[in-house]
């Protein structure tokens, strides 16, 4: 895990170095969350949304989450962090264990306390996800002065520092001013000392970049990578993007209508997916080799969550389906070399992981 | 700021204009006010004449305007045909109208926003239900049934409350004529807190405050109402003027000499010194009210800056 970790957040040298000295595979996890289940019930039925999730961070450990809208990708994370629209929304079963202790076996306001202090969120949408009518600074020293107590006075000057920290020029002219006096890259740099201001151990990032211009997505990116180590922090990167995923994750979990379809360090998943979705996806990321031929999609469109199809749910739209795939849910299978050996970390929701692998 | 305020008052004159004219040009076409006087008997011509000739109504309706308005300039908003200043009438009038639309507005501002809040937090629960169902009724129902129906069950018959406010005006003669004179508005706020409550409920801000791990109550006020009530001021400083004008059914129900009061006699009696000079400090009321809820706006918004 530690090679891989120096090697794949070459996003900035001051992570990669951080990151080297503090990966330790031998930890317990920071997070774990185990066999969740969320539903949405909803009048035309129960929609499920995520249909029994196994993942784990570890602290200075980043987790790339991938999937298309509707995955279950961002709905999981609501979940670990506590702030699923309940009704409708409604965690079915599971354990979500963070730093050991199972969080759904909690009360409400020790989850609250927990909220922003030891975990906490980076949104996609920057502008909406700002309160409009406070200052950042307000918003930003909210944190310093619900969960430490601190003073208006003291708050602000903490919000200056955590500004400055996320390089947001002039900040103590700034700290005064309105989330729409800001960019866009600004802003998701405001969000980001919101997340990062009281140094939780554990950040999740949904779509941190998405809503940003290409320029300005690298560096909001690398200023995350470079943060998360600094305060060796577990993050899980919520995304649809492959490319954002390359540079920053350590590992990648594949998910498809609520189910993890493939987990596997960054670079085996790029080289040797062993998951047909997951070769789709890669297959449909343009290249510049293959510029003027028309560009590869999946069939198909993801399942209606209220009528997951029978089996693995990705059948419909698999080229490499065959009955049992009609039939029978695959479970996550070990996936081991020619050899027999067992790649760490690698596993893949798919009967035919061997063949995918070999294509 | 001070340009657009400045940009905003000079707005003003216009309109005060406008609508003064407007209001002399009606009171004039209700008819001969010097007939209206006399009643059903046939006025003395010789004293007609006279009166006439006192209140400038020989004068073309544009003549008389101005005189009007250069008497009005000078503070002096003419005398009743009874021999009575307006000026006086409306030192009596306007105190007790203030008094009732300052009851009937907080209650329209407390209750209002308060029960739009827990209605609109539990969409679709029992308190969401009740508050539209009761909400809906008292919009339905005139003013002057409720108004009826509350003196002589609340007034009358439990006696919980004085059933008319008399002089002196107390705060307790004044509760329910103000419940009666919010009921509308109170309603209309409560429905329109609701409908901003729940639809902001689902903004990305509010779950960015739940992220943030505020206690439930801070994301509430701090950031959920905060941002919902800035279309409800919009609502609330209209209706502030809309309040004092419309206290006049209300007046008369509970007998409150206020400005619907006097207006009300005004417009039966055709005295149009009366009804125009009223009118005129309504209007002031309306325009003064008006920008104040917009500076107030950028104050709740600061997307909204005025140059």
């Amino acid at each position: 895990m530690s090679s891989s970790m120096s090697s794949s957040t070459s996003a900035s040298s001051r992570s990669a170095e951080a990151g080297q000295d503090t990966v330790d595979s031998h930890d317990a996890p920071l997070l774990e969350v185990r066999g969740l289940h969320v539903e949405f019930h909803t009048r035309e039925g129960v929609a499920k949304a995520v249909n029994g999730v196994d993942y784990a961070v570890r602290a200075g450990e980043t987790l790339a989450i991938l999937g298309e809208s509707g995955s279950g990708k961002s709905v999981s994370a609501q979940a670990v962090m506590g702030i699923l629209d309940s009704p409708p929304g409604k965690i079915a079963s599971g354990e979500i264990l963070f730093k050991g202790r199972d969080l759904l076996k909690l009360g409400s306001e020790e989850r609250r306390k927990i909220r922003g202090a030891q975990m906490a969120m980076v949104f996609q949408d920057a502008l909406s996800s700002l309160n409009p009518v406070h200052t950042v600074g307000m918003q930003l020293g909210e944190m310093y002065r619900v969960h430490r107590g601190l003073s208006r006075k003291d708050a602000k000057a903490k919000a200056i520092e955590m500004m400055d920290r996320v390089r947001i020029p002039a900040a103590a002219q700034r700290v005064g001013d309105y989330p729409h006096q800001f960019s866009g890259g600004m802003r998701q740099r405001i969000m980001i000392a919101m997340a990062l201001a009281l140094e939780p151990a554990l950040i999740i990032a949904d779509e941190p970049t998405t809503a940003l211009d290409v320029t300005v997505q690298a560096q909001v990116m690398d200023l995350l990578a470079e943060l998360q180590a600094e305060y060796h922090m577990g993050l899980i990167l919520i995304t649809h993007d492959l490319g954002v995923v390359a540079d920053v994750a350590d590992k990648i979990a594949v998910m498809y209508a609520g189910r993890i379809v493939e987990t596997a360090p960054v670079h085996e998943l790029y080289a040797h997916p062993a998951h047909p979705y997951t070769r789709g996806l890669l297959d449909s990321i343009p290249r510049l080799d293959q510029k003027g031929q028309e560009l590869y999609a999946i069939k198909g469109l993801p399942p209606n969550l209220l009528r997951i199809p029978p089996g693995c749910a990705f059948n419909p739209r698999c080229p490499r389906a065959q009955d049992i795939c009609r039939t029978t849910v695959p479970p996550l299978f070990e996936v081991t070399d020619d050899a027999g050996v067992t790649a760490p970390g690698r596993a893949s929701a798919c009967h035919f992981w061997k063949e995918t692998l070999h294509d | 700021m001070g340009r657009y305020v400045l940009r905003r008052l000079l707005q003003m004159i216009p309109v005060f204009i406008g609508t003064t004219f407007l209001i002399f040009v009606m009171v004039h076409a209700l008819g001969d006010p010097v007939n209206a006087l006399f009643g059903d008997k046939a006025p003395d011509p010789a004293i007609a004449a006279q009166i006439r000739a006192q209140y400038n109504l020989n004068d073309p309706l544009w003549l008389q305007y101005v005189k009007y308005m250069g008497n009005l300039f000078r503070w002096n908003f003419g005398t009743t045909f009874s021999g009575q200043s307006v000026t006086s009438l409306l030192a009596t009038a306007y105190p007790a109208t203030l008094k009732l639309t300052a009851v009937a507005f907080t209650i329209e501002v407390v209750f209002g926003i308060g029960f739009g809040l827990i209605s609109g937090l539990r969409r679709g629960g029992m308190a969401d239900n009740s508050v539209l169902i009761l909400t809906l009724v008292v919009i339905s129902i005139p003013t002057f049934v409720t108004g009826y129906v509350l003196q002589y069950l609340i007034g009358v018959k439990w006696g919980i409350l004085p059933a008319t406010a008399g002089d002196p005006l107390t705060l307790q003669s004044l509760l329910l004529p103000g419940i009666v004179l919010a009921s509308v508005s109170l309603a209309y706020v409560a429905r329109l807190t609701r409908t901003t409550v729940a639809e902001n409920s689902k903004a990305d801000y509010v779950r960015t405050a739940t992220a943030k791990g505020l206690p439930r109550r801070r994301v509430v006020i701090n950031h959920l109402l905060r941002n919902s009530l800035i279309p409800v001021v919009t609502f609330l400083g209209t209706d502030l003027g809309a309040l004092m004008g419309g206290a006049l059914v209300t007046e008369r129900i509970f007998n409150i000499h206020g400005v619907g009061f006097y207006l009300y006699q005004g417009i039966v009696r055709q005295n149009s010194n009366t009804v125009v000079g009223f009118v005129t400090i309504l209007v002031i009321v309306f325009l003064a009210a008006n920008l104040l809820v917009d500076l107030l706006y950028a104050v709740l918004d600061p997307r909204i800056r005025y140059a």
